[in-house]
């Protein structure tokens, strides 16, 4: 069932447990179409906890309960009906170490378009032309798409892993620190292909770099975990110029200006 | 005419038939999952089904205690001493030999080879460990019983002893390359530590080394000691074929397995004999059922705690 | 400090002993490895020609070739791996990516261990009652095969579920946030990355059962039988022709015999040894 049209998420009240700790509560906020939000905070902030939520990806580790709202595009995406399964297939994710899948760069891209039933070759070439194009990764491998992913470097490898999930063209592409593991040189690329894509794509990033954060995103949200007792919660959203510049909340200020964290 | 990308909205989703195929198959692989527990009960079912025979006629503890096997005589005899008291002596010269070598011989291997020297000597172990019993069994014959022939005056090679030593030897890539893993998993910096306080090389190794990797040194013993209690051919090659319990392991002896394999194909299916055999091999089945969960729990705590 | 010294000295002594003995056991046992071959390959060497490949025997096992027993025992193989290698990779994927720690995983785990220390003649008891008589596939190549599949079935499922926990985490997440089911991320992702584990323990697992005589003592094997041409029928087979050769009264000319243990053991640790070296071909592509 297609679940999302243009990649609008909205948070009600969010919490996450994993069995009986609770490691994030009360988080409300929105996700825009066509725009970069990015989650900031201190690390044990439960920024890619909640990242994960976006996908249920987290419902893979088992004893995990997540409470409140999360609708995607006016639909819960917790909701009984939704497989989420195919809810992956709308919303991406782009992990913090590049992880190609042991084949040609290929199959590579090609591994969720035939997930998803797509088989014959002109599709798929097309398909795979496109996704490595808004990946910035074409002009380098064109010539050579059945290489052995492992052979490209690590800043290849991860823009492949990025084309690889732009291929079931999701609405809503996340990403969980993409560059943290890359050379200035790669991490400067991957943030260009960022900008680039948040024109057909609604990209939600997670990053321990606020320089990052003020210079790709048009959100930013401001993650804090206080003590261990009590659960991560959201300190403050909004515009990513006033965040950096004027930001409402005491304890924004104390980590942009870098006095913890 | 749909856009590529209309298209693929339209194909998102997986249709039903395969999240129905998808279900199958993981019952299918949930289903072989428990074959291992189902075939483990379906041999000790089969044999006590087969056994009953001889369990009601005969008795356990008669079979168990009896010391004379005279099976086709009239009336038959079914006492498994003569069986169980080889099958100790074959297995107890077999364990003092690869024992005391097998644990050297890993010591060596796992704490002062190296390099080329060591793939060679890994790969010779394996090899060692995949040559059928019964060529050993051959090469023990044409080679070892005239040894034991000239040396010990006998008229007939074939003994305990001489099976037992052969056993011992198939044993040995058993006991090496478990103790070889469990000394290997020791944390270097147990050996560091040891080191850092001025002891040798040697001193550290039986020291902290070995107790620390004890449990596995046990759990290696035990899988010994299991396999040379089952072994067939070469029993049967070797040890010689006397139906008295036996007064040195000097003399020829059988052994359960032996007994079990070297008569049951002359027996009628079904008959008393036939059923005493399986009642034998049900005492077998329990002895080594018990060794190797003995053994199993061991390494299994062993991994638990390196896990941490 | 002197008295230091001479504490040291000793300890260095004892070492360098305990060293040379150690290493004395080591070197015996390899040592005697490679005479275990040597003597198989001098006594074996000359007996093989074509014509003992690939002939019948003659004259009542004393002159002709071992073809009948070679095929036997290939039949064998087969007819095991069919069975073993579908059920055993399926319980390792089971174990690796399904099961959840329990006590329920727990007896799998220690059942697959325990079978692996069954001995091979109650294997071929259990055979006998089963396959034989219950099932009344009589003594034949198919009574014979599952046999031997429950007898290699814990080496396959632990090879198998050992070289899937070699596969990355990461590899999993990845194709699960691509939108594939669990299933699909075995058949597509896991699987193929563990595969040059899984063939090869299974390769290493088919040889040893090639090897075993005591499961096919009374489910399968005869001294002397004519090509198998169904499964029902009774072969010949390797390690069983061994035995009676070197057991019975009459002893069947030397060259026969030998050259019989030469083929059995070539063939065990020459497919060992190709699988081995494939594996390691196959890792070097696969750089983790």
């Amino acid at each position: 069932m297609v679940v999302a049209t243009q990649g609008v998420f909205e948070l009600d009240d969010v919490s996450v447990a994993y069995g009986k700790e609770t490691a994030i509560a009360g988080v409300s906020m929105g996700i825009e179409a066509h725009a970069v939000t990015a989650l900031i905070g201190p690390s044990g902030c439960g920024k890619s906890t909640l990242l994960r939520c976006l996908n249920r990806m987290n419902d893979e580790l088992g004893n995990v309960t997540v409470g409140g709202r999360i609708e995607l595009d006016g639909l819960d995406i917790y909701e009984g009906g939704i497989d989420p399964v195919d809810l992956r297939m709308q919303v991406g994710m782009v992990f913090q170490r590049p992880n190609p899948f042991p084949m040609s760069i290929y199959d590579n891209v090609a591994y969720g378009p035939r997930t998803q039933g797509i088989r014959k070759k002109a599709e798929l070439d097309e398909l795979i032309e496109d996704s490595l194009k808004r990946a910035a990764l074409w002009k380098e491998v064109k010539d050579s798409l059945k290489k052995h992913a492992f052979e490209l470097s690590g800043g290849q490898q991860q823009r492949l892993c990025i084309a690889r999930a732009l291929a079931t063209r999701p609405e809503v592409l996340l990403m969980d620190e993409p560059a943290s593991a890359l050379d200035p040189i790669s991490t400067q690329q991957i943030e260009d292909t960022v900008s680039e894509l948040k024109d057909s794509v609604t990209i939600v990033i997670v990053t321990h770099n606020m320089q990052q954060a003020a210079r790709i995103s048009d959100t930013t949200a401001f993650m804090l975990r206080e003590s261990m007792e009590r659960p991560a919660t959201l300190v403050e959203i909004g515009d990513t110029k006033t965040m950096f510049t004027n930001p409402s909340d005491k304890r924004t200020e104390s980590y942009i200006t870098g006095r913890f964290g | 005419m749909q856009t590529p990308s209309e298209r693929q909205m339209a194909r998102r989703g997986r249709p039903g038939i395969s999240r129905a195929a998808d279900a199958v198959v993981n019952k299918l692989i949930a289903l072989s999952g428990w074959i291992a527990i189902v075939i483990l009960a379906g041999i000790f079912i089969f044999l006590v089904i087969n056994a009953q025979k001889a369990l009601h006629e005969v008795g356990l503890l008669a079979m168990l205690r009896g010391s004379d096997w005279f099976p086709t005589s009239d009336p038959a005899e079914f006492g498994f001493l003569p069986a169980e008291v080889g099958s100790i002596w074959v297995t107890l010269i077999a364990l003092l030999m690869s024992v005391p070598f097998g644990i050297m011989a890993a010591i060596y291997l796992s704490e002062f080879a190296t390099g080329t020297f060591k793939e060679i000597a890994k790969s010779l172990v394996e090899f060692m460990a995949a040559v059928p019993s019964v060529v050993l069994g051959l090469l023990g014959l044409a080679f070892v019983v005239p040894w034991v022939r000239a040396t010990f005056g006998l008229s007939s090679g074939l003994t305990a002893f001489l099976a037992g030593v052969v056993v011992g030897i198939l044993t040995l890539p058993t006991i090496i390359s478990i103790s070889e893993d469990a000394l290997h998993n020791v944390p270097d910096a147990l050996r560091q530590g040891s080191l850092a306080l001025g002891n040798t090389r040697w001193q550290t190794i039986y020291k902290v080394v070995v107790p620390a990797a004890g449990s596995g040194i046990f759990a290696a013993v035990m899988l010994g000691l299991g396999r040379a209690i089952g072994e067939t051919m070469v029993v049967l090659m070797l040890a010689g074929n006397s139906g008295l319990v036996i007064a040195t392991p000097l003399d020829a002896a059988r052994t359960l397995t032996g007994t079990i394999a070297g008569e049951m194909a002359e027996v009628v299916r079904g008959g008393l004999h036939f059923s005493v055999l399986f009642a034998m091999a049900l005492v077998l089945f329990g002895v080594t059922f018990v060794v190797n969960l003995a053994a199993d729990i061991v390494l299994e705590r062993q991994r638990a705690r390196w896990r941490r | 400090m002197s008295r230091r010294r001479t504490r040291t000295s000793a300890a260095r002594a004892v070492e360098t002993l305990m060293k040379f003995i150690t290493g004395a056991c080591l070197f015996g046992m390899m040592a005697l490895t490679v005479a275990i071959l040597g003597a198989i390959v001098w006594r074996g060497a000359g007996s093989i020609t074509p014509e003992f490949i690939f002939a019948m025997p003659k004259d009542n096992m004393t002159a002709g070739g071992i073809w009948p027993a070679i095929v036997g025992t290939f039949w064998l193989v087969m007819g095991t791996a069919a069975f073993a290698v579908p059920i055993g990779v399926a319980a390792g994927v089971y174990l690796g990516e399904y099961a959840k720690r329990g006590l329920g995983t727990r007896i799998i785990r220690l059942s697959i261990a325990n079978m692996a220390g069954v001995p091979s003649i109650v294997y071929g008891l259990f055979g006998l009652s089963v396959f034989v008589m219950v099932l009344k596939f009589n003594q034949s190549v198919l009574s014979g095969s599952l046999t031997l599949a429950c007898l290699t079935l814990p080496v396959i499922i632990t090879s198998t579920e050992e070289s899937l926990r070699q596969v990355p985490a990461d590899l999993r997440q990845a194709s699960l946030a691509l939108g594939a089911t669990r299933l699909r991320t075995i058949l597509r992702v896991v699987l193929p990355a563990a595969a040059p584990g899984i063939v090869t323990g299974s390769i290493l697992g088919l040889s040893r059962a090639a090897g075993e005589t005591a499961p096919i003592l009374v489910t399968a094997a005869a001294f002397s039988a004519p090509l198998p041409r169904t499964p029902f029928d009774r072969i010949m087979a390797l390690p069983y022709h061994l035995y009676i050769m070197a057991t019975q009264a009459v002893k069947p000319a030397p060259n026969i015999v030998w050259g019989t243990a030469l083929v059995l053991v070539a063939g065990v640790t020459a497919v060992g040894v190709a699988a081995a070296a494939w594996r390691s071909r196959q890792r070097r592509k696969i750089r983790w």
